[in-house]
């Protein structure tokens, strides 16, 4: 008797893990994000409401989410897949996971895939961030300029494993070519104040701490380390922003973006999120809680960004520098920038 | 049935459980049909001789640290009385619940020259920079493992020191071994299977560590790993890569067991243990000095530093859908360590009872999921997954004319089952060590009276391995609760755990916002700590 029901109460527990995961019906959305939940869950509840749609949502890390798409193949529940930067898009594009995206109207050419595979939601900037005390003195005005023998053990930079600087990078082989990345790596990574750590606060903090003068970060994080505690406040006071390379090629610049899955079973629904996601209202909510740029230029910044002031950004096809990331890394590994 | 027939009905069934735990690693090894020499080319050249020497040291060192804080904590409170020795017994197995990355995250947040320390360090006795030696460095990280990883050798070398009798004592007195010659020529070889096994799963946990060790910028064989997949898309590299270092450990493992092959450690069963000694008082804040500041720096510190982290901005908007994050995390640490435990018990078992050396081997081989990262072990789960899955729904579109969907990837069970293969390792060490130690001889005698195997185990073995059993539930309930990267990737839908909220916030370089998940995770992780001394302290009394 008690064998029984141990048996049923099994089979009740297996029949409840399959049940969970049969396929969803018509009125969902699935989603696949290497946004962090906190970025993202805001904005597709506010989605879901307006649309009564049902989202369901898996976040991880970028490849990881990719091998799990191609693994499941055309199975996948997922019908989008966002990232945080182009790199990433590109590489599911290549490798056959994706389908064109139908919109009304797309953002400018360099914010969306050329056969429209993927767009970037948000646009974010990765200037030089220098201490306040040393801004006059230094007079820094490009990249090329870190690479300077006087700036010997007074630049912090997190590690090369870190998306933006492997697209940064990218950006430059695409730019300029690849000898030219390889001497400009290896030139920065002689000025290291120290081996790279920690995330893009950490160099701003770093400064602040006087362990070294001069740091590369993605605004946001000023950004944020602006609105939060004091002591982040106090730190982000500290720096100040440089644009480089304004009278030449422009800030590097990288994207957060989004793409429909090739076997999307809710298409139209995520050709409407996206939509979504590229109204006035959504991208201004993105400037103000996150602080990163909208991808039309005509919307509105917040008073954060504002202040940071304007720049010229890079102007290149963006999916190039997806496909160089791997050039991209083995250029930092030989420069010892790891 | 025959004796024969049982024998082999355990030993293919053994077989079966090994082949389907070691299907995501050998997954993982099939990389190696796609071979690039360029790529090798470019690492050799580059970056592989660091992330080789980086492992190294690394391993070596938590060793040898982890080694000397559970080995040396172990011994005190297991053979003295000090003031405090009573609740040390349980409050040292508490760093346990710490996950490496936040402890590594917190004393960062205290110590790191934008840390408050250093400010009033330099503001009180100038410098500029960093006045400290840096905390995130091959060193700190060292140390921030060997903190968090030194209880699994402390509760295994705890046992094994409790079990070893008195009249040993007595017969080394009597020929003049006293003192740190006991201590070093009969307490330590003696207990040597257990320390050994303790040391071994807080390296393997280390070679698969990635979260400190990036944080840290310390480049390992488990960074390059990441560095090759994320950064070059190198899939096949990288698996390439990991299977290496499941090699290097397997060898490891086996040399060790080749060493002791033919040593046998088997207890009598015998309640007595051994009665504590009363070192003189000054002696005795000595043992208390030491084992609480053990405690402190591993567990104590860094809580407070979360505490006041989590009360900072604590509002009570913060714990809306908090009850289903901790229920789905503790429901899911309870499942996956049952279902661990169990397959445990099965492969030991068989191996007692079939004697047969090589089940001995292939044990310890599917016990090698825990010295792979996680985030690897997930991508190994996800291929033969997804080909069950797609055969299926041909299959059943073949018969009903259509298509229902993915059954086992993306549901619990994948999940569960990548657990099983991760933490295998841990409740294996412990339900062999326990069964090793109780003689086959017990068996025997106990089949010549009539008693069936079933009844030997319940009767016997369950008893003398209550110990064992429960420390494999707790351990491995600890490690599922801490797991992030495999969740990450395979859970289904929606379902979020403390690990994966805890990490979304300090990858941010959140710490404030991470502390209070951060912090639950300890708190959860306590209870099953508390659970299993009551139950040590049930069985001795």
């Amino acid at each position: 008797m008690m064998k029984i029901s141990r048996k049923a109460s099994l089979l009740g527990l297996l029949s409840t893990a399959l049940i969970a995961s049969l396929p969803l019906n018509a009125t969902e959305l699935n989603v696949y994000s290497a946004r962090k939940e906190a970025l993202i869950k805001p904005l597709l509840d506010r989605f879901a409401e307006q649309n009564d749609v049902t989202i369901n949502l898996v976040t991880g890390k970028a490849d990881a989410l990719i091998s799990r798409l191609k693994n499941e193949g055309q199975f996948s529940p997922a019908d989008v897949l966002i990232t945080t930067d182009v790199g990433r898009l590109q590489r599911a594009k290549d490798m056959g996971l994706t389908q064109p995206i139908t919109l009304a109207e797309f953002p400018n050419s360099e914010f969306h895939d050329a056969e429209q595979h993927w767009v970037a939601l948000t646009k974010r900037a990765r200037p030089i961030m220098v201490s306040v005390d040393k801004i006059d003195e230094y007079k820094i005005q490009s990249y090329e300029d870190l690479t300077k023998p006087e700036f010997a053990g007074k630049i912090c930079v997190r590690s090369s494993a870190n998306i933006y600087n492997q697209s940064m990078v990218a950006a430059l082989i695409a730019q300029k070519g690849e000898q030219y990345a390889q001497d400009w790596a290896t030139g920065l990574v002689k000025n290291f104040a120290r081996k790279p750590k920690g995330g893009d606060r950490d160099q701003i903090k770093a400064i602040a701490a006087g362990v070294c003068d001069i740091a590369l970060a993605n605004t946001y994080y000023l950004a944020a380390m602006q609105n939060a505690d004091a002591a982040q406040q106090k730190a982000a006071q500290a720096v100040s922003v440089v644009w480089p390379n304004q009278s030449d090629r422009g800030v590097h610049i990288n994207i957060s973006g989004i793409a429909v899955t090739k076997y999307a079973q809710h298409k139209t629904t995520a050709e409407a999120l996206i939509a979504f996601m590229l109204t006035q209202d959504a991208q201004s909510w993105y400037g103000k809680t996150n602080h990163e740029y909208p991808v039309d230029s005509t919307i509105e910044w917040s008073d954060t960004l504002t202040a940071l002031g304007t720049f010229n950004g890079e102007s290149i096809p963006i999916g190039k520098v997806g496909e160089l990331n791997a050039q991209a890394v083995k250029i930092m590994d030989r420069a010892g920038w790891l | 049935m025959t004796a024969l027939r049982l024998h082999k009905r355990w030993f293919f069934s053994c077989l079966m459980i090994c082949a389907l735990v070691l299907l995501p690693v050998l997954s993982i090894y099939s990389a190696f049909t796609q071979f690039s020499l360029s790529l090798w080319q470019h690492l050799i050249d580059t970056t592989l001789g660091l992330y080789i020497t980086n492992s190294l040291q690394l391993a070596i060192g938590v060793a040898v640290l982890s080694g000397f804080f559970g080995v040396s904590s172990a011994w005190l409170v297991s053979q003295y009385t000090f003031p405090g020795q009573r609740w040390l017994q349980w409050a040292l197995l508490l760093p346990m619940a710490m996950p490496a990355y936040i402890i590594a995250y917190t004393y960062t947040g205290m110590l790191d020259p934008t840390g408050p320390l250093q400010y009033w360090l330099r503001d009180n006795f100038g410098g500029t920079g960093a006045v400290l030696p840096e905390i995130r460095s091959l060193g700190g990280a060292i140390l921030m493992l060997s903190l968090v990883l030194f209880p699994y050798v402390y509760l295994l070398a705890k046992t094994a020191f409790a079990e070893q009798q008195q009249n040993m004592r007595d017969v080394s007195a009597s020929l003049g071994i006293t003192g740190w010659r006991y201590f070093f020529q009969v307490a330590i070889p003696i207990a040597r299977p257990a320390i050994f096994t303790g040391i071994a799963l807080a390296v393997m946990e280390t070679l698969a560590d990635y979260g400190t060790v990036q944080y840290f910028g310390v480049s390992t064989f488990t960074t390059g790993i990441f560095r090759t997949w994320f950064g070059m898309g190198e899939m096949h590299l990288a698996s390439q890569l990991a299977a290496i270092l499941a090699s290097f450990v397997l060898l490891l493992i086996f040399w060790e067991r080749y060493l002791r092959r033919d040593m046998a450690f088997y207890q009598t069963g015998q309640t007595e243990t051994t009665s504590l000694r009363v070192p003189p008082k000054h002696i005795q804040y000595v043992c208390s000095g030491f084992c609480i500041l053990l405690l402190s720096i591993a567990f104590i510190i860094p809580s407070v530093q979360l505490i006041l982290w989590a009360t900072m901005h604590f509002s009570l908007a913060q714990l809306s859908g908090y009850w289903a994050l901790l229920s789905t995390t503790v429901s899911l640490a309870i499942i996956a360590s049952l279902v661990t435990l169990g397959v445990a018990v099965m492969l030991s078992y068989a191996h007692r009872i079939t004697q047969h050396p090589w089940l001995g081997y292939i044990n310890q081989l599917s016990g090698v999921g825990y010295a792979i990262p996680g985030t690897v072990i997930a991508v190994g789960v996800l291929v033969p997954f997804g080909w069950f899955d797609r055969q299926l729904n041909f299959a059943w579109y073949a018969i009903f004319d259509h298509y229902i969907g993915l059954v086992l990837s993306g549901s619990m069970v994948i999940l569960i089952f990548a657990y099983v293969v991760r933490f295998l390792s841990v409740a294996l060490h412990n339900t062999q060590s326990g069964l090793d130690r109780i003689k086959p001889s017990m068996d025997d005698a106990a089949l010549a009276l009539g008693h069936s195997r079933w009844n030997i185990f319940k009767k016997i073995h369950m008893p003398l391995l209550r110990g064992s059993l429960f420390s494999a539930l707790l351990l491995v309930f600890v490690d599922v609760l801490k797991e992030l990267p495999a969740t990450l990737i395979l859970r289904p839908f929606n379902v979020n755990t403390l690990a994966v909220k805890a990490f979304e916030y300090a990858s941010d370089e959140r710490l404030i916002d991470a502390a209070l998940p951060s912090l639950t995770i300890v708190l959860v992780g306590i209870i099953p700590v508390i659970l299993l001394t009551r139950a040590m302290q049930f069985k001795r009394a």
